[in-house]
C-alpha cells in the first residue's frame, strides 16, 4: 500500500491477513419460531471484512458497542468460528488448521481481555495463572524453570516478585491487568490481541498500562490488534487504524492520516463526538442523524442510510466497497 | 475554608457544601469516604466533580440527597445548605418532599435505577402523580409532554414500551424525563454518559445542557471524564481520596492546575490531535481508603511531595481568583 510495505521485514508477509471474513448469527430459525410464523432474520455482526497486519505493526480497530470489535477478534482466535472468508496467520489458512497446529497456533496468538476481574482465575495463585500456559504449551518443563521464567515476568510487566504466590483479588484493577498481560506474554506470543484492555482503567492507570504495551512492543516485537472504543487511546497506541460501523469497515489506514483528516461520514461524526479535554477545542456535537443501525438483516446498502448527512441515491442501492484513496487508507464510501 | 469559597458575585449560592464528612462503619474498620468537602454552587451553574473510582464523587451527591445507607454509613460533619436551609436538620418527612420535586438526580445505569417490570409511561406518571398530585390522565398526558421534551420519537406508542424495549441513549433519556418530571432547580447528574457510546454521550450532553437553560437549573455533573467537564461544566471540583484537591473555573481550571494530582491527570490522557510515544501516568496507585496515609493524600504518589506532605494534611488555598487547591506547593511564601 504504501513505501513503508517494502521495508525488510514485511519481506515475508503480513503476519496476519483477513479477507471476506463473516459471522452471521440466524434468530428465529428453529422450528418453533417458525410455526409461531416468525421469519428467519440474520443478525449480521462482522459482515465482510478485510485487513492485515504487518510484523511488529499496531492496527487499532475502533467502534460503538456491537460494531462487531470483539466479534472480530474471536474469529481470528477460533473462539467463534465463522460464517464465511479466511483468516491467515503467517500465510497459513487458521481455518484449515489441524488439532496440533491450532495448539501451537494458540502460542502464536495471545488475548487480553477487557475485564480483569474476570478474565484470573479467583482460586489460582499468579504462579499457577501464568507457569500454566508454559507447562501446556511445553516452553519450561521443570517447575523450577518455570518459576524462574514467572518471576522474570513479574518484573517485566511491573509487579513485586513477592506477589507471585498471591490470588488474583490482593491486586487493583491495573496490577491485574498487569498479570493479565504477563499471562499473554508467557508463551512467547507473536500477535496480542487486545479486546479493549485499558477500558475498565481509571486514566492514571490506563497510562501506565498504555505505556507497558508500548515498551513490550518494542522489546519483544510483538504484533498488536488493539480493540477499543476510546478514540484518544486507539490515536496513541495505533500506526494503523481500522474504524467499524455495524459490522463493516468503513475506513482504514494510517492513524495519523485519519485523525488528522477523517474522510468517511462515520470517522468524520465519531471524531466529532469525542468531548477533549481541553476547554478551547470545540464542544461534542453529533453531525449523524438517528441511532444506530441495527445489525439485524441491516439495509443492502450503506449500513449509513439514514444518518449520513452526504447520502446520495446509489447508497441505498449498493454496498459501498473499500476503495484507495492514494494516500494509503481505503475508504468504503460512495461520496467519495 | 468556611465562607471562603463563596464566590466573587455577592449571591447566594443555591447549594453550599460546608466541610461535609461521610464516614462508613464496617467490619473491617472505618472509611472515610468523604473527608471535609465545601464548595458551593450558584443559579444556574453547573459544576462538574471529576475523579477515579472510589474518590468519593458519587457519595458526595447521594449526601445532598441524604441517600446514605444509615447503618453502615453517617454523614459524620459538615452542612450540607440548599436553599437557606441546612438539609441535614431537616425532618425525613420534609426531606422526601425535597427529593424528585426540589433536587433531582440522574444515574450512571438507567437499567438498573428503571423498573424493568413496569411500563416506563407508569414510572414517570407515578413520580408525577406523587409529586404534583396529577390525575391519571392527567399525568399521562403530561408523561407524554416530558418524553417528548427529552427528544424521544413518537412518545404516544413509546409511552406503554418496557425499559428494555429501550435503546442505552434512549433510557438515559427517559432517567432525564423522570428527573425533570416535576420542575426541579437543582439537578445531580451521576456519570450519566459514562455508560455510553460517544456518539450518544454528544447527544445527552447536549440535552442536558439544553435542559438545564430550559428551566434555569443549577446542575452538579460527576463523572470521571475529563473531557466531559472541559466542555459541560462552569465550575470543576476535583476529588482524590475522599478530599476535594483542586477547584476553580473551567478554563483557568485546565489551562493553569495547580494540584500535583489534576495536572497528573491531565498529562495521563492521550490527545486525539499529536502522538506522543509515551503518555506522563501518575507513578502508583490510589491508597486504600481503610488505611490512608497520614498528611496529604496524595504524596505517596506525588513527585514533588515533601516532608511537611508526609506530616500536615494541606489547607484549601486560593492559588487564583476563584482557583483554589488543597497543596503545600502552594501558599507557603
Amino acid at each position: 500500500m504504501d513505501a513503508a510495505v517494502d521495508t525488510a521485514k514485511d519481506a515475508t508477509g503480513p503476519l496476519l491477513e483477513v479477507s471476506g471474513l463473516a459471522k452471521h448469527y440466524r434468530l428465529h430459525g428453529d422450528i418453533y419460531s417458525k410455526l409461531a410464523g416468525q421469519k428467519t432474520q440474520y443478525l449480521k455482526a462482522v459482515d465482510g471484512i478485510d485487513f492485515a497486519i504487518r510484523r511488529g505493526e499496531t492496527l487499532g480497530l475502533v467502534g460503538e458497542s456491537g460494531c462487531g470489535k470483539s466479534t472480530t477478534a474471536r474469529l481470528i482466535t477460533r473462539l467463534v468460528e465463522p460464517t464465511a472468508g479466511e483468516v491467515r496467520l503467517k500465510g497459513e489458512k487458521v481455518l484449515g488448521f489441524s488439532e496440533a497446529r491450532m495448539k501451537r497456533m494458540r502460542s502464536e496468538v495471545q488475548l487480553v481481555f477487557q475485564d480483569p476481574y474476570s478474565s484470573l482465575n479467583p482460586r489460582k495463585t499468579i504462579m499457577h495463572i501464568l507457569g500454566r500456559p508454559m507447562q501446556l504449551h511445553g516452553i519450561a518443563s521443570s517447575y523450577a524453570e518455570r518459576r524462574e521464567r514467572v518471576l522474570e515476568l513479574l518484573a517485566r510487566v511491573g509487579l513485586g516478585l513477592e506477589h507471585i504466590d498471591r490470588y488474583p483479588h490482593e491486586f487493583s484493577g491495573g496490577q491485574r491487568q498487569r498479570i493479565a498481560i504477563a499471562r499473554a506474554l508467557a508463551v512467547n506470543p507473536e500477535l496480542v490481541i487486545g479486546d479493549e484492555p485499558v477500558s475498565a482503567l481509571d486514566v492514571s492507570i490506563q497510562a501506565q498500562i498504555l505505556n507497558l504495551f508500548r515498551d513490550l512492543q518494542e522489546e519483544f516485537g510483538l504484533t498488536y490488534l488493539f480493540i477499543a472504543h476510546d478514540l484518544s487511546v486507539i490515536r496513541h497506541i495505533s500506526d494503523r487504524v481500522a474504524v467499524m460501523y455495524v459490522g463493516k469497515i468503513v475506513e482504514i489506514g494510517p492513524a495519523d492520516t485519519v485523525f488528522a483528516n477523517p474522510l468517511h461520514p462515520y470517522t468524520q461524526a465519531l471524531l466529532k463526538a469525542v468531548p477533549e479535554a481541553d476547554p478551547d477545542k470545540p464542544p461534542p456535537e453529533l453531525t449523524l442523524k438517528g441511532e444506530v443501525t441495527s445489525p439485524v438483516d441491516p439495509p443492502p446498502g450503506c449500513r449509513l442510510c439514514g444518518r449520513c448527512p452526504l447520502e446520495s441515491k446509489v447508497c441505498s442501492e449498493s454496498a459501498p466497497p473499500l476503495r484507495d484513496t492514494g494516500d494509503g487508507r481505503q475508504v468504503a464510501c460512495h461520496n467519495i | 475554608m468556611k465562607t471562603e469559597l463563596k464566590r466573587g458575585t455577592m449571591t447566594e449560592p443555591v447549594l453550599a457544601l460546608d466541610d461535609l464528612s461521610v464516614r462508613f462503619k464496617l467490619k473491617r474498620g472505618e472509611l472515610n469516604a468523604v473527608d471535609g468537602v465545601s464548595f458551593a454552587v450558584h443559579r444556574r451553574e453547573t459544576f462538574g466533580l471529576v475523579g477515579e473510582s472510589g474518590s468519593g464523587k458519587s457519595v458526595t451527591a447521594r449526601a445532598i440527597m441524604r441517600l446514605i445507607p444509615t447503618p453502615p454509613g453517617e454523614i459524620s460533619r459538615g452542612q450540607i445548605r440548599f436553599e437557606g436551609r441546612n438539609l441535614l436538620d431537616l425532618p425525613d418527612e420534609e426531606m422526601r418532599s425535597l427529593r424528585g420535586k426540589r433536587i433531582a438526580m440522574v444515574f450512571q445505569e438507567p437499567m438498573s435505577a428503571l423498573n424493568p417490570v413496569y411500563k416506563v409511561g407508569t414510572q414517570i406518571g407515578d413520580a408525577v402523580r406523587t409529586n404534583l398530585g396529577l390525575g391519571k390522565a392527567e399525568a399521562r398526558e403530561r408523561t407524554i409532554e416530558l418524553l417528548s421534551l427529552v427528544g424521544i420519537p413518537a412518545p404516544r406508542d413509546r409511552i406503554d414500551n418496557y425499559v428494555h424495549e429501550f435503546s442505552g441513549g434512549m433510557r438515559q433519556r427517559v432517567m432525564l424525563a423522570m428527573a425533570l418530571s416535576c420542575n426541579p432547580s437543582f439537578l445531580i447528574a451521576d456519570e450519566p454518559t459514562t455508560a455510553l457510546d460517544v456518539t450518544i454521550q454528544a447527544t445527552i450532553l447536549e440535552l442536558i445542557t439544553r435542559m438545564i437553560e430550559k428551566f434555569d437549573m443549577s446542575l452538579i455533573f460527576i463523572t470521571h471524564n475529563l473531557g466531559v467537564v472541559a466542555h459541560a461544566c462552569d465550575t470543576i471540583g476535583v476529588m482524590y481520596a475522599s478530599h476535594l484537591v483542586e477547584l476553580g473555573p473551567r478554563k483557568e481550571l485546565f489551562r493553569n492546575p495547580q494540584h500535583p494530582y489534576t495536572i497528573g491527570l491531565l498529562n495521563s490522557i492521550p490527545r486525539l490531535d499529536t502522538r506522543s510515544k509515551h503518555l506522563t501516568p501518575i507513578q502508583g496507585s490510589v491508597c486504600s481508603m481503610m488505611s490512608p496515609p497520614a498528611g496529604c493524600k496524595f504524596h505517596p504518589r506525588c513527585a514533588q511531595a515533601m516532608e511537611i506532605c508526609r506530616r500536615e494534611m494541606p489547607e484549601f488555598r486560593e492559588v487564583a481568583p476563584g482557583h483554589y487547591a488543597a497543596c503545600h506547593l502552594h501558599g507557603r511564601n
